[in-house]
Formats: C-alpha cells, structure tokens, sequence
C-alpha cells in the first residue's frame, strides 16, 4: 500500500511497501500544481527500490539515503544520522546509500525527487534538519503502531531500544519484524512530534565517516576511477589565454602514439551557455588509455592567440581600485549605510585610521582533479558519473546538449576528492559531453568516455575565487573606541561588459562590523577583468574577514589598547542583530562573545603583550556560526614563520556529529592557514604561471601546527553549517599574531612573501 | 690388459630450449604478473588502468603530491614516476595489498579509522603507504619523523594523520 502525509501545502511524506515485506519512507517536495488531490503515482518515488530516504527491511537492515553529495564535508554519515536519530535505529544497522540525482519526467520539465541536492555554504544540515527527521519519525511511529497491533498494547506504552520496541511485560519485537506489517498501515494524520534535544541518543555522539573503511581499503571509488566497463580515456589541451582562441593544429605527432584514437577539437560557441564559465576552446586526446592519452596530448603541435581583451594583473587592479576609491564618479554600490559615517571621517580633529588590504587570485586545486565519466547514446540515453555539488546543474548541461528526457539521463554522484566551490560548475561535464557527441568512426561510438583533467589545466582553468581590494578607514578616540567605520571593497565585476555588476554573494550586508558602530558605510566597486570567476570556500566572508578583523588589530594598536578588549568592547552586551543572508534572520553577539572567550582562554591570551611569541584573534559570524581563532606564531627569522598552537572555537547550535564537525574546523583552519600563507594564482603574458603544487604549495604536514585544538560549544539550538565556518578567521588570527610576533603588519597575501618582503 | 672403451655415440639431444618469455614479472600486492607492453609505462597507469587497482591515486603526474605513493620492496615510492622497465621482479604494495588476505585490516588502516582520519580521503591512500614505510622504519616514530611525509592533503587531515601513525605505532609495538 502507499499513503502520503502532508506536511505543508508544498512538502510532503510518503509511506510504501516495499518488496520483500520493506517499509520505505520517502520524502517529496511537490509544485503548486500537485498539491492533493492528485493522483499519489504521478508523485514518483515508487520507482526506486531504495525508498529515497529510507527503508526498513524484514531482516533488519536499515537503508538511509544520502540525498547530498559529500565530497569530504561529511553529510554521508550526518544526514542518515538525522533519519536514524528520530527512528531509535541501530545505527551498526544502517547502510547509507548514495543518492544519485533523483529527476524524473515532469510533462517535459524535469521534476527534482530528492530536493535541492546541493552543496555549498554548509547548509545541507540545516536544510535536513527538520525534514529528514520527520522521516524517521514517521517511519518510527508506523512500526511502534504495527507493534501495538501485533502486542495487544496501546503505542503509547511502548518504547524502543536500539531498534527493538519493547512492551511492558518485557516482550521484544525488532523493526525487522515489524517493518511488513507497518508498510500496510495508513500513515498517520498528523506529524508525529520530533524529539526534545534531551532525548537524542545519536545526535550530539561522535561517530566515524560511513566510507572511512572503503576510503583505507582504497575501494573507495571517486568518479576518476571509474571505468564503466572499458571507457575510452580523453585529456585536453585548453586554450592557456583566458579568452583566446587556437590558431593552429598539427596533431600528425599524437596519432603515431600507440593507443591513441582520434584527436578531437572543441570550438565552444559564443554563448553556448554552459553555466558562468564559459569553455576554453581545446583539442581532446581520446585513447584507449590515460597514459597513452597524456603522452598523445605531450605531442601536439598547437598555437594559440590571446583574447582581444588585456588580462590585468593583480597591481593593475589594484590601481583600477584606487582610483575608483578616490574619483566621486566612479560607480559606487552602497552596501550599506548608516548614520554618518563619511561625514565624521572628513570631520576636522578626528583621529582616523586607514588600512588598504590586498588578497590575490586563489584556485581550488581539488585533490580529486576533475573528472566524469559519460556514456552517451544521442537517441536514448545518458549515463553520467561524476562528482558534483550541484547535480542539478550538471543534469541541465546534459539535457541541453543532448535533448534526451528526465528518464533517459542517468547521472550518479559517488564522493568527491574535494570541491570547495570548484564542483558548482560542470566545464569537464561539458567537454566530455561535446567529445561524446562528436563524429567518430563507428567502432568508437557509443563507447563511454571518461575525461580527466590534468593539474596544470587545473590550475589553468579555474573559476577562481577573485581578488579583492580592500580600503578600510575608521575614526576613532581613546575614549569612544571606534566611532565611524567605511570599507571601500572592490573585486571583478561579475561579467563584462555589464558596468558594474556585482557578484552577489561577495556583498555581504551585515557583515562584523555592521550594526556594531554607529556610524557604519559599506560600498563596493567594479573591477574590470575577463578572468571567470567562482565561489571559493565561504568566498565573501574570507576576504570580508581577513580585511575586518586585521583592520580592528590595527586600530586595538593605534589606540595602545588590548585587541581582545577593542573587539569585547565593539561587540558589546549581548543582543540580537538583523543580519540578512544565510544565517539570518538575525544573530547573536552573545554568541560570538561567547566563542571568542573561549579562544581567549584556551591560548592564555594574558601573556598577550610579554610572549615572546606572537598571539592574534579574530572571530566572525558565518552562514548561522560562530567562530573564534587564536594563534600562536613563533618568528624564525628571514621571513620564517612557524605556527606554534591554532585554537578554534565554534558555536554551531545542536553539533549532529561532534567528531565531523571538528574534522571540519581541523580541516578548514589548515585549509585557511595554508592559503593564506603560501598560495596566490598570477598571470604573466595572459598565462597563469601556476603549473603545478611546486608552485601553487600546498602546504604539507611540517608546515602546519601538529594539532588545532577544536572547541565545540553545547547547544540546542538548530545546526548551522560548518563547512566554510573556521575559513574566515584562521588568516586574519595569523596575520595578527605574525604582528606581534614580527613587527610586520600583512596587508597583501600571502602571507609568508609578504613577511620576507617588509622584514 | 683391459679393452679400450668403445665409446658410444650421445644420443641425439632432445633438450628443448626455454621459451623466450616476453615482458617482465612483478609481483603486485603478493599475486604475480608479467608486464609485455611499453616499459616506459608508469606504474601508476599500470595499476589503474590496466589492474583496475584504483587505490594509489593520480594527483600531480610529476611526483609533487604523493597521492599515488606504493611500497616497492617494502620501501615508498611514487607510482607516477616509476616506469614499468625499472620494475622486474620487484615487489609492490599498494593500499589494496595492505591489510592482510583475509581481509582484516592493516592497524594503520584501523587507527586510520579510530582517528577518523578521512575527510574528502582521496588522499589517504598515499598517505597510508607513507606512514607504512616511516612505521617500518621507525616502529615509535616522532613528530620530526612523521614531518617528513611530504604526501599533501587538501582538506588538512594532517593532525589525525598524525594521531592516528601514532596510535597504530604504538599497537604494533604493544602487538609485540
């Protein structure tokens, strides 16, 4: 039997059998139109023989879908802890499944089964938060229903232990037994309730990463190595000039190579339209194998021409800045504005302070380079494999390219090496879509094709988190503290030839410090730049962060005051602020104040003035978090610098899995640390320069801290994301502590060149 | 006096001479082959493409990453940059041919998983095969020791890494 219950006009839950005595939940998100009383088959779901989120079988086990790819953040193992929480599972009875994209035929629209199915800005927890809860909780009381049946017992005087339900007199049934009996009842009217926090057994537990076992095992299969039976392999030769195009090709060389197959060119056309990155005009290697691919595309013979438009370097941009902050005509974006700020900084006797930082291009370098494996039938069917953030999007390029319908386009999604924002856009979908679809001889058609992209072309051809340019001037009094604050910030427009258009996440209204001075202004200016440009890790509030908290250590130190007490101070009694944006609609200073302490604390920030090492703070609200860095520097001399101890603290509300969101602060603050010490994309010649982690050097296990200490403040309040949450304040700490420990305030990343430069 | 011998004639030689065998042998996670084509052919490509073994990683192509490290006679080495034509009779482990043939598990792969060092993980395979080598070298290695595995990690796992080749250290010497 199916039944559904509705939890809103738009959401819904539905109950199945499934075969062989299953009990499946899934959950739906229907359009206007399909609100009841439709007919239940035309909601979907029932194709799949793993219920979408869960389903329970008679011998016990309990399949969970992991509806989010996870490309390292964790939602694998967090989300089926939702479900699993909400059910009493036991949990060493859990399977988690993948989730490839869940599309189905719509009458020619695609229809999305498992939602959004997207990942970035750390918001699959929240999202799942409520949702994949009642999932269980519905599943849970159908079984403690069943129960009740089956023990001659009212539910209510049941309970359940680790996946058995449990009746007064000490009879047991497990969920196994009850799951054929549950799938035939009705589902109830209303919701079921969710658990008061006090009664979560797996939420709020540590627990290990559901793959850990097939990642050291190495059975652990990434999209890069699949094969799909015997996938023909391409490697591309991209255009190196952003905007340029091939002027010549010889590929006499390539085809002599033993294994290779065809040699393809891919002109890409003017608003072909493949997300915001538009393709690299390129030559594609097929061969029957990697190597003979990567030694094939070593002998072509190419020649390129640079783009019409100049590629400018970071310095140009920089002065395209300055003059912008100077000129009243320049087109100015005010971000925000209150009180007077701009009139009290040309106000005479004020004392003021002026900072301008500067932050370069970065790329994401992914560990798993890009790759996917297609296998393509013009006229029947598409089959994909590839890591993605937003599968959703990698579906529309598919469909775009092909014109097959929902249910002839296959597109699974296993782990991914990394993503960082760089698995948003789907350029190496698109190609290996462009080579499947290109004239072959017939013994090559219909053969899958997997594309891997070499770490040159990598960090070639990259959406790269942009440069920004940041002038910050403040007024301030030895009294007052801080009275007026105005931060110019400027960064590439979001796509020429438009004047000015913001890239908009990068505006981040409220961020620290506004609403905490009075007198606040916040503007942004165009830069004008060819180069692509994408979302980098939490892209807005790392570079908001590194200028903001650097700037308020430059002010604690024109004012001869405790950077701990400037920040305490500006951040005041604890209240509610408006914060528009993900993470609103407001937060809370008492929070952060409470995070920052901690940090405080930890790292014995009393020994602030006398250490001989360097101490730095910062701390930042992001996406509903909070979060605290200290860190401790000691100078080696010659532009050395080791850091000692990193401290982080984090408020996320209710932690799902406290061991996976401190793998997230631990790995986000190397993350952060590394970047801003050692990585920077530059362009000579309309080349970047960056061909390989030689030059673009990751930082390796010596350079880094050999712990970060993580703490994770309790709460019941909602979950936050955590995956971008220790990325703003790693850099800004360290660049503070590097003052103290130095003399050298950093204002241009990164950080380790800029300290050899100035000592 | 005696007779002189008459000597015989040998009988005509039947001995068949060896086949001439193509290609090399190695010996790959304790199972043997024999490698006929390219001798210019990394390792690397060997074990993935051809092996199917997609353990060790490719990452950089020019040995800066380590995500493709292996054992070759017990000690690390990079597959990308090893070509199949060094390779004769050598023995070679990968993450595969870690843990033992009945399945269980390595104690690093296990302290691996104790630690929950495995974040995105698709570098842990080159980081296992390093700390293998350090391990077998230095059974109670130090944190200077542990520094010189130069195998990258993109997502910063390095302070459970390093946990977790100190707890499979210490299981090994108290295994002892």
């Amino acid at each position: 039997m199916t039944d559904t219950l509705w939890l809103s006009r738009r959401r819904f839950l539905k109950v199945m059998a499934g075969t062989a005595g299953a009990l499946v939940v899934g959950i739906g998100s229907a359009r206007a139109a399909d609100t009841p009383p439709v007919p239940l088959g035309l909601l979907g779901d029932a194709w799949s023989q793993v219920g979408p989120y869960l389903r329970l079988d008679a011998d016990g086990r309990i399949f969970i879908g992991a509806r989010d790819p996870d490309n390292g953040e964790g939602t694998a193992t967090s989300l089926p802890r939702l479900v699993a929480e909400e059910l009493d599972a036991d949990w060493t009875r859990v399977v988690v499944v993948p989730l490839g994209l869940g599309v189905e035929d719509g009458n020619g629209e695609p229809r999305w089964l498992y939602g959004r199915q997207r990942s970035g800005q750390g918001d699959s927890i929240p999202t799942a938060w409520t949702d994949m809860r009642q999932a269980g909780a519905l599943a849970r009381s159908m079984l403690l229903q069943a129960a009740a049946q089956r023990l001659g017992v009212a539910a209510g005087q049941l309970r359940v232990e680790n996946g058995t339900v449990i009746a007064p007199d000490g009879r047991r049934l497990s969920y196994g037994q009850l799951a054929e009996a549950a799938s035939q009842l009705a589902a109830p009217d209303t919701m079921p309730a969710l658990k008061t926090p006090d009664r979560f057994r797996l939420v709020g537990q540590p627990v290990g990463d559901v793959d850990a076992h097939a990642a050291v095992t190495g059975k652990l299969a990434y999209a890069i190595d699949t094969a799909d039976g015997d996938a023909m392999v391409a490697v591309l030769s991209r255009c190196p000039y952003p905007g340029g195009t091939l002027d010549g090709v010889d590929t006499g060389d390539t085809l002599k190579v033993k294994g290779v197959l065809q040699v393809i060119q891919l002109q890409p056309e003017a608003g072909q339209g493949l997300g915001m990155t538009p393709l690299a005009p390129a030559v594609a290697v097929l061969a029957e194998d990697t190597w003979s691919a990567l030694e094939g595309r070593k002998k072509l013979k190419l020649s390129w021409k640079p783009g019409a438009m100049p590629l400018p370097s970071l310095s140009d941009l920089e002065k395209q800045a300055q003059a912008s902050f100077d000129s009243p005509d320049a087109l100015v974006t005010v971000v925000r504005d209150d009180g007077d700020a701009l009139g009290l900084l040309k106000k005479k006797g004020v004392r003021r302070i002026d900072a301008t930082y500067v932050q370069p291009w970065i790329a994401h370098a992914v560990a798993e380079p890009l790759a996917c494996t297609v296998r393509v039938d013009p006229d029947t069917s598409a089959v994909i494999t590839t890591a993605s953030q937003a599968p959703r999007d990698a579906y529309t390029i598919v469909q775009r390219l092909t014109g097959l319908r929902a249910s002839q386009i296959r597109i699974d999604v296993p782990r991914g090496g990394g993503a960082f924002g760089r698995r948003l856009l789907h350029d190496h979908l698109a190609e290996a879509m462009i080579i499947a679809m290109a004239e072959k001889p017939e013994p090559l058609r219909k053969r899958a094709i997997k594309v891997m992209w070499t770490r040159d072309e990598d960090l070639a051809h990259d959406a790269w988190r942009a440069p920004t340019i940041h002038r910050m001037s403040a007024t301030i009094d030895q009294r007052k503290g801080i009275t007026g604050w105005v931060q110019n910030m400027a960064s590439p427009n979001r796509d020429l030839p438009a004047p000015a258009r913001p890239w908009m996440s990068e505006l981040v209204q409220d961020a620290m410090p506004a609403g905490l001075v009075s007198n606040f202004r916040s503007n942004w200016y165009a830069l004008d730049t060819p180069l692509p440009r994408g979302e980098w890790r939490g892209t807005p509030h790392l570079s908001h962060a590194f200028a903001s908290e650097s700037f308020i250590d430059e002010i604690a130190n024109a004012l001869k005051a405790n950077p701990l007490d400037v920040r305490l101070r500006l951040l005041g009694e604890p209240r509610k602020l408006p914060y528009r944006g993900p993470g609103g609609p407001t937060v809370d200073t008492g929070r952060l104040v409470n995070v920052l302490r901690q940090v405080a604390d930890r790292i014995d920030w009393k020994r602030w003035l006398h250490s001989e090492t360097g101490l730095g703070l910062a701390c930042y609200y992001v996406n509903g978090g909070y979060v605290a860095h200290a860190i401790e520097v000691a100078n080696k001399g010659n532009g050395q610098i080791d850091v000692v101890r990193a401290v982080c603290a984090v408020d996320v509300g209710q932690p799902v899995n406290p061991l996976g969101l401190q793998a997230q602060v631990m790995g986000g603050t190397i993350d952060a640390l590394s970047t801003a010490m050692n990585l920077s994309i530059t362009f000579r010649d309309g080349q970047v320069q960056q061909k390989n982690f030689r030059d673009y050097p990751i930082a390796n296990t010596a350079q880094m801290p050999n712990d970060v200490e993580v703490i994770i403040v309790p709460s019941e309040a909602a979950p936050a994301g955590a995956s971008v949450l220790a990325m703003p304040t790693a850099a800004p700490a360290l660049a503070n502590a590097v003052f103290r420990a130095t003399a050298v305030r950093v204002r241009r990343l990164p950080l380790l060149r800029e300290v050899a430069r100035l000592s | 006096m005696q007779q002189p011998q008459v000597l015989q004639a040998p009988p005509t030689s039947e001995i068949k001479r060896e086949p001439i065998r193509e290609g090399l042998e190695l010996v790959i996670n304790g199972k043997r082959f024999r490698h006929t084509g390219d001798e210019a052919l990394p390792l690397l490509w060997y074990l993935r493409d051809i092996l199917r073994l997609t353990g060790a990683k490719y990452g950089c192509d020019e040995g800066e990453c380590g995500f493709c490290t292996v054992l070759v006679d017990g000690k690390a080495a990079l597959a990308c940059r090893l070509t199949m034509g060094k390779l004769a009779n050598k023995h070679v482990t990968t993450v595969e041919g870690l843990g033992k043939p009945d399945g269980s598990l390595h104690p690093l792969q296990q302290a691996w998983i104790d630690e929950d060092a495995v974040l995105c993980g698709y570098c842990q395979p080159g980081q296992l095969m390093a700390a293998a080598d350090l391990i077998a070298r230095k059974p109670d290695p130090s944190d200077a020791d542990i520094d010189h595995i130069g195998t990258l990690c993109r997502c910063g796992s390095y302070p459970r890494v390093r946990k977790a080749i100190k707890r499979a250290a210490k299981a090994m010497r108290d295994a002892r």
